[in-house]
């Protein structure tokens, strides 16, 4: 009886998913290499067309953010695409991103002078097909400005991200999911001298439909490792950024 | 074709504009003074004054003593340049190639031109009574020749034609002043008695030469048509234009709208024909009150797409101010370039830069904000960090070099290296703790020393010893030491942020 109830609650949280437009697992799907992280996601898979949003509070964060990024769109962009990174100030330099696995070359930098301009330059090239991502680095994002590039991107079904440098406040968005990166001391192996690969510790604030947490990443060449299994569901967020507002 | 000119001569140039600059010194003598060795002279005077008989070159204390009342206005510098420049812009809508006649005068090149409006003397009759009703005070002269026109402008009567081929005759009655010859050759040309061209018109050429020079010759023959004479115009003429006169001023946005599409159509249709695309396109509207609004748009790839460059026009038709209306719209391009000729796709899913879509966007994007960038990089053959890549000057550029992924670079340079204050107690070694923005960041890690030269051929200055450190708490910083080690702790910078 107990059972019964279960599969069909799982059956009926499926269902809700497809009607949701959450694509199903597929094979194809699968590269993007995260490892348990993808648990996390509904269906076990990494959505793509809709906007993710990282948020960063200091330099080093954000540098370290658009190594992951980095990470994410040499996946994304494996089919020659190209991704679209829009910014006010500062922005990626363009050379360190070859060694995650991107041509710096399909990379078009925009830079446009104010914020208002950089969001609205999202939204027109999420609605634009044949572009794979579009990045933008803002400070601050709300609600009714992530509904408007989530009206965009449903359409075209294009991979937003929008790296949040130093928001005063972090707000509502009905951004598919938020991450936090901030970085880890390298494991070396064998008292190895050097710095090693970057270790990171990527924490899912929110997923739509998913289930947050937290995992500690390594970059290496062949791409992405999870270091350890799943720690620690993060039980409550909200009082560490609640002086935030 | 035969040619045809028009020359204007503005008898009052400087004081009609400051009459139409300001109403109330249409009733009252004034002159314009220069001072000249100390001393106001008369520069230009109105009709009024010249009544009175003061003239250009006058002492103003002279000029005083006719007018008590006489109203002085110190001249600026260049300002009838400066009013010349902008009738000539003006007169474009008469013909495309003006040119400015200094000091007080516009040649245009009316060749094919005068029909549009009905005949010369239409022509003629229209172009005076515009600048009469604005309050310049014109006269027009049209010959086969720059020459024959200028003389006929300034000693003919107020409007004179001269037929095709009939300048020879024209001209002999008139002063040698007319052939615009220098001062000296008047002065002697008076000294000989010879009081008109055609005096001296049928002498001997060498005699000609031996008493006035080369140069009477040359203005003799230029005004007859012996020799050929150009003009520069104001404004070059531009491969490919469009111009589009209208019966009735424009003044709605809609009206733009269709002006602008009509122009966008004729022009895609001559460039596509060609296989060019445009780069750079600018639109003119001119204003029946003589000012020009211009809008320019630029593209990311050479395009003839009517509906696109409708579209990048249309963002900035707002920015048009039609006040009393538009009677002529040109739309020109600065900048062409052979197209790839574009096939239709029924499914058009190319991914990337070869997607029209995206270039399309990216002229959006940059036609929304002129201060937008639109860049990509392509590496460089250089190991200077700052010049290990280039911006690539267009969107198909490819690299020529591979990027250097040997040692890894910072996701975030800074711009310019900020000072860092360091604890470095060997040589050549990364030091062992950093302060930077007042935090104190303990190294735990390093990688380096990587030297990286600076080009002595581009610039002067110390080589760089570069070090990828970690702190303890996993952040990572590229960190470098300009010149050799020498205990100073004044050399260290941080340059960036690794992932």
């Amino acid at each position: 009886m107990l059972e019964d109830k279960r599969a069909l609650i799982s059956k009926l949280k499926k269902d809700l998913l497809v009607w949701q437009g959450v694509p199903q697992r597929s094979i194809d799907d699968s590269i993007m290499d995260l490892g348990t992280l993808e648990e996390a996601f509904p269906n076990g898979v990494f959505p793509r067309g809709v906007i993710h949003e990282f948020i960063s509070f200091n330099r080093v964060d954000s540098a370290v953010s658009c190594g992951f990024i980095g990470g994410l769109l040499g996946k994304l962009m494996q089919n020659h695409g190209i991704c679209i990174w829009i910014s006010s100030i500062q922005t990626l330099f363009p050379a360190s991103i070859k060694s995650f696995g991107v041509v710096p070359e399909s990379i078009v930098f925009v830079s446009m002078k104010r914020e208002r301009d950089v969001l609205w330059a999202m939204e027109e090239a999420l609605k634009c097909h044949g572009i794979t991502a579009v990045l933008a680095e803002i400070h601050q994002l709300d609600f009714v400005q992530s509904k408007r590039l989530q009206l965009a991107v449903e359409k075209s079904r294009v991979t937003g991200i929008i790296l949040q440098h130093n928001p005063k406040m972090l707000l509502a968005t009905s951004c598919a999911a938020r991450w936090k990166v901030t970085s880890l001391p390298s494991q070396s192996e064998d008292e190895l001298p050097g710095i090693g690969y970057p270790c990171w510790n990527v924490e899912l604030l929110k997923v739509r439909n998913g289930i947050p947490g937290k995992w500690q990443i390594t970059w290496s060449p062949e791409g992405f490792k999870v270091a350890s299994e799943k720690e620690t569901k993060v039980k409550d967020w909200t009082p560490s950024y609640q002086n935030l507002g | 074709m035969k040619k045809r000119f028009a020359s204007l001569w503005f008898r009052h140039l400087k004081t009609d504009w400051m009459t139409v600059c300001k109403p109330h010194l249409q009733e009252v003598p004034f002159v314009l003074a220069l001072a000249v060795h100390g001393k106001l002279i008369v520069n230009a005077s109105n009709l009024l004054a010249e009544q009175a008989g003061i003239h250009v070159g006058m002492a103003i204390a002279d000029a005083r003593a006719f007018i008590p009342s006489l109203k002085i206005i110190n001249e600026q510098a260049g300002l009838a340049e400066k009013i010349l420049h902008f009738i000539a812009h003006w007169c474009i809508r008469y013909t495309p190639q003006v040119s400015l006649d200094k000091p007080d005068g516009i040649i245009l090149d009316i060749s094919g031109c005068a029909h549009l409006w009905g005949g010369e003397a239409a022509y003629l009759e229209y172009i005076v009574s515009t600048f009469k009703q604005h309050g310049y005070d014109v006269c027009m002269g049209i010959a086969d020749t720059i020459g024959a026109a200028w003389a006929m402008a300034r000693f003919g009567s107020e409007k004179t034609i001269i037929k095709e081929q009939a300048q020879s005759e024209e001209l002999l009655s008139l002063s040698p002043a007319a052939l615009r010859l220098e001062q000296f050759q008047l002065n002697r040309l008076q000294a000989l008695g010879l009081k008109t061209i055609g005096s001296f018109a049928h002498m001997p050429r060498s005699v000609l030469r031996r008493r006035f020079g080369d140069s009477l010759l040359l203005r003799l023959d230029q005004a007859m048509g012996f020799e050929d004479e150009f003009i520069i115009s104001i404004k070059p003429i531009l491969p490919y234009e469009e111009r589009l006169p209208c019966l009735e001023p424009i003044s709605t946005a809609n009206g733009i709208e269709l002006a602008l599409e009509e122009l966008l159509i004729n022009l895609c249709r001559r460039l596509s024909g060609e296989g060019k695309g445009l780069r750079e396109a600018e639109l003119s509207c001119h204003r029946i009150d003589g000012k020009i609004e211009r809008i320019t748009i630029e593209t990311n790839r050479a395009t003839a797409q009517v509906n696109h460059l409708f579209q990048l026009f249309a963002i900035k038709i707002p920015q048009i101010e039609p006040a009393l209306g538009i009677e002529l719209f040109s739309l020109g391009v600065s900048k062409v370039e052979d197209a790839e000729s574009v096939q239709e796709n029924l499914w058009d899913n190319r991914i990337g830069l070869k997607n029209p879509a995206v270039t399309e966007l990216l002229d959006r994007l940059k036609s929304r904000d002129s201060s937008c960038e639109i860049l990509r990089y392509v590496p460089a053959a250089h190991y200077w960090p700052e010049r290990s890549l280039k911006i690539a000057d267009t969107m198909d550029e490819v690299a020529i070099v591979d990027w250097q992924t040997a040692r890894p670079r910072p996701t975030r340079l800074l711009k310019i290296p900020e000072r860092i204050i360091v604890t470095a107690p060997i040589p050549d070694y990364p030091p062992i703790l950093f302060i930077y923005k007042r935090i104190t960041h303990y190294v735990k890690k390093a990688d380096g020393p990587e030297r990286i030269e600076r080009e002595w051929w581009i610039d002067q200055g110390e080589h760089r010893d570069y070090y990828a450190v970690e702190d303890q708490q996993g952040q990572r910083f590229w960190l470098y030491r300009a010149g050799h080690y020498d205990g100073r702790t004044d050399q260290w910078f941080i340059h960036g942020f690794f992932a």
